[in-house]
């Protein structure tokens, strides 16, 4: 067996184990701080008034020692079950606006849902979560590293 | 700094067994993984060089001299192979997804003809990878 590694001094070597996920959920961008007619201006067909749907990629980092019993960061099955229970299960087949507490106030961008899922998966307990990439589409994706202010409390709602 | 990506596939058969624990044990951690004959995947290795383009060939790393080390170190090795019986680097160790990129790192580095090595990224499956780089440099190349 190799030593375990260590995160922390500079140089050294450091792992992440990285996971994707999907779901599909409706969204409809729209301030309550902005007029119609400026949000029809800044959100363009996001803004439409029924709301638009997107399948959703959600690539997860995270790191910590390798245990040299399992070979593994964390066991995958601890992981999945956790961003299934805490947002695979609230947020797929969903309208993020009606049914996720958070976009009640913030518009569901996609940035935000970057964060939000940051502060949903930051409390798994086997491993430091390193940054949350989502794909709306093929063509659009968002990073949120976790180096921002993120309101609320860990965990779902 | 630029960094330059180099992708290869190859595919290899593993199995998730660690003799220091019970059978039950084994099942119950690595699951299907622990079947007694193995599985194997389509990895995809993503190797990524750091560097200042040279300013006569304007090059980061040779390509060529890139892919000659990846056959040489990375092909050889495991293509067409059982992690836990045909590569030596991985004696004693379960051949995770993490720690194989590690052993990737550990063979290519020292061996990078031209610019550093930045990060090993090895997908097990789309949906699943391990990432390896030194810690306190940015993973997008700056120290951080």
């Amino acid at each position: 067996m190799t030593a375990t590694l260590g995160i922390g001094a500079v140089g050294e070597l450091k792992i992440e184990l990285g996971r994707r996920y999907r779901f599909a959920a409706s969204h409809r961008l729209h301030s309550a701080q902005m007029s119609d007619a400026e949000n029809a201006r800044i959100y363009g067909k996001c803004n439409n008034a029924c709301g638009h749907g997107h399948n959703y990629t959600v690539e997860i980092s995270v790191s910590g020692d390798v245990d040299p019993a399992t070979g593994m960061i964390a066991n995958l099955a601890d992981l999945d079950s956790f961003v299934q229970r805490e947002v695979i299960e609230p947020f797929d087949h969903r309208s993020l606006n009606e049914e996720v507490d958070a976009f009640r106030a913030a518009v569901p961008t996609t940035e935000n849902l970057c964060v939000e899922i940051y502060r949903r998966l930051r409390a798994f307990p086997l491993a430091k979560l390193e940054r949350v990439r989502v794909e709306e589409t093929s063509n659009n994706s968002f990073e949120y590293p976790g180096d921002g202010p993120v309101s609320g409390s860990d965990g779902a709602q | 700094m630029v960094l330059l990506t180099r992708k290869i596939e190859f595919s290899a058969s593993h199995r998730y067994n660690n003799p220091a624990l019970s059978a039950e044990e084994n099942q119950r951690i690595f699951g299907k993984c622990n079947n007694p004959h193995g599985h194997g995947h389509n990895y995809t290795l993503e190797v990524t060089v750091a560097g200042e383009p040279d300013p006569v060939t304007g090059m980061v790393v040779d390509l060529a001299d890139l892919k000659k080390l990846l056959e040489q170190e990375v092909m050889r090795r495991m293509d067409h192979r059982h992690l836990n019986f045909e590569v030596p680097e991985l004696a004693g160790q379960i051949p995770t997804c993490e720690n194989v990129a590690r052993v990737i790192w550990n063979l290519l580095e020292p061996k990078i003809p031209q610019g550093r090595l930045h990060r090993v990224r090895l997908y097990e499956s789309p949906d699943l990878f391990a990432d390896c780089y030194r810690n306190g440099v940015g993973r997008n190349g700056g120290a951080s």
